[in-house]
């Protein structure tokens, strides 16, 4: 009953008129958007649209969240267990908690890491979770986060966890923001091995799964990086958009090819791009906002371990 | 009426988006999920034909690209589900008649409307993979909306026809909505 059959012929005629100008909107909001660069006349639009899909995220996450722990509690995913088994030889203290607590322990081990982080580096941090990720099929990398400028968030601020970098701010709303992991194909990081504090540029490849490495193109053709050198970022003017110091990997190998007159250092990053909750955004010192800013002195660093 | 039905499938695709960038990261392959607002582009193809579809892919996939954790070039979903909309509507007439031409209807378009994303997004050099990994992501996506479709065509279907229904359905309408 309510099967319409299309007429042919002039009906025919009038749904490809519409697919024409259909086609015709989307290649101009693809020209408009893509010509203009930093400075997109859809930038209002996006920031409409996130002001709505945003908290929308933040409050399913916020409600499928002990689902899906429970799910990941129960994982036995061949690669998870890699990774775990990884960590806990990296980091025997994490090693204890993975085993035996649970993952609200986990997280509080990923705060207490932050705040540790700030004391290390000088940074201050607002804390935010993780609460949407782009998928694949959109070859992008990028997460949402539940802090936005109401925390004091803004443009181009690094962001990075317990582990390591993480990425940038890339578009902000007042109660969430993207984050461009730097896993993603489009960033760029200014980087520096840590034993000879020679700099290069650090690639994503765009990928997340157990291939997630980054590719470390040297400045200096010279340089021979060793396998298990550690690069950190190398920061730039007022720590836009990356502070320097942080930590993103560990050099895994070199490949040159007689092609290319530069050498390529594959990277593993510390930060696992897969997993993801608790991310502190580096701040100003001084940011005020609806949360709390972890800084250096500000936070006793958690108790006796 | 009319407006508010469109208002309401344009709810549901806002509801499909937030889900699978929230819900479905959790069951992810190497990332990869379920494309349900292209799912439901292919409902409304097969429910309304292909104009009415070919103008809901275009917002639907407006909304994916501007929804928050995208990052690419706008317009590029944008244009992958106008063409999705299109074609599965000139489909229709056996889409409707057996659930499994349904099924290969999603899977073709998932396998196209992915296809068209990632062939913008080379022309563009916007984000593109090697082609292999390229490859490798949309047999992902193609699988996943295959799996889910059995699911989900039957469901959506009855909701979208129930949308679509004639204009003293409203009281029925609200239950349809707040089931989903």
């Amino acid at each position: 009953m309510r099967r319409r059959v299309l007429g042919q012929g002039p009906s025919n005629d009038g749904s490809r008129r519409v697919l024409g100008l259909l086609v015709l909107a989307a290649l101009t909001v693809i020209t408009l958007d893509s010509r203009a660069g930093s400075d997109s006349p859809l930038d209002p639009l996006r920031s409409a649209v996130g002001a709505v899909i945003g908290p929308a995220e933040s409050a399913t996450a916020a409600v499928t969240r002990p689902f899906a722990d429970a799910i990941s509690a129960m994982q036995t995913n061949k690669s998870l267990r890699s990774d775990v088994a990884t960590l806990s030889a990296e980091n025997s203290r994490l090693r204890g908690e993975v085993s035996t607590g649970p993952l609200d322990r986990q997280r509080l081990a990923e705060l207490d890491g932050l705040t540790r982080t700030t004391e290390e580096t000088g940074y201050s941090l607002v804390a935010a979770r993780v609460v949407a990720i782009g998928p694949v099929q959109s070859f992008t990398r990028s997460v949402t986060i539940d802090a936005g400028t109401s925390s004091g968030i803004t443009k181009n601020m690094t962001v990075l966890n317990n582990d390591g970098l993480v990425g940038r701010v890339v578009q902000v709303t007042s109660s969430t923001a993207t984050v461009l992991l730097i896993a993603d194909t489009e960033s760029v990081v200014g980087a520096r091995l840590g034993t000879n504090r020679e700099i290069g540029f650090l690639r994503g490849r765009g990928a997340i799964a157990d291939s997630g490495r980054l590719d470390l193109e040297l400045v200096d053709n010279a340089v021979v990086p060793s396998a298990g050198d550690v690069v950190v970022t190398w920061g730039s003017e007022n720590g836009v958009p990356y502070v320097a110091g942080i930590p993103i990997g560990r050099v895994e190998s070199v490949t040159s090819s007689p092609r290319q007159s530069s050498r390529i250092a594959v990277i593993e990053p510390f930060a696992d791009f897969s997993a993801l909750d608790v991310v502190g955004v580096v701040v100003p010192r001084g940011t005020t906002g609806d949360r709390p800013v972890l800084s250096p002195g500000g936070i006793t660093p958690g108790g006796a371990r | 009426m009319t407006a508010l039905r469109n208002a309401a499938l344009v709810a549901v695709v806002g509801v499909a988006i937030v889900f699978q960038a929230v819900v479905l990261r959790y069951v992810s392959v190497d990332g990869v999920v379920a494309n349900l607002a292209l799912v439901l582009v292919v409902v409304v193809a097969i429910s309304r034909g292909s104009q009415f579809a070919a103008a809901f892919g275009f917002v639907a996939g407006l909304m994916l690209d501007l929804a928050p954790p995208a990052d690419h070039v706008a317009g590029r979903w944008a244009l992958a589900l106008i063409l999705v909309g299109y074609l599965a509507g000139k489909v229709r007439q056996d889409a409707r008649a057996s659930p499994l031409a349904a099924v290969a209807v999603v899977g073709a378009m998932s396998f196209v409307g992915t296809s068209v994303f990632a062939l913008s997004g080379v022309v563009l050099s916007d984000g593109a993979l090697p082609v292999d990994l390229t490859l490798r992501v949309i047999a992902i996506s193609v699988l996943w909306d295959v799996m889910l479709a059995p699911l989900l065509v039957p469901v959506l279907l009855r909701l979208v026809d129930r949308l679509d229904g004639d204009t003293t359905t409203s009281p029925a309408l609200m239950p349809a909505l707040r089931g989903n």
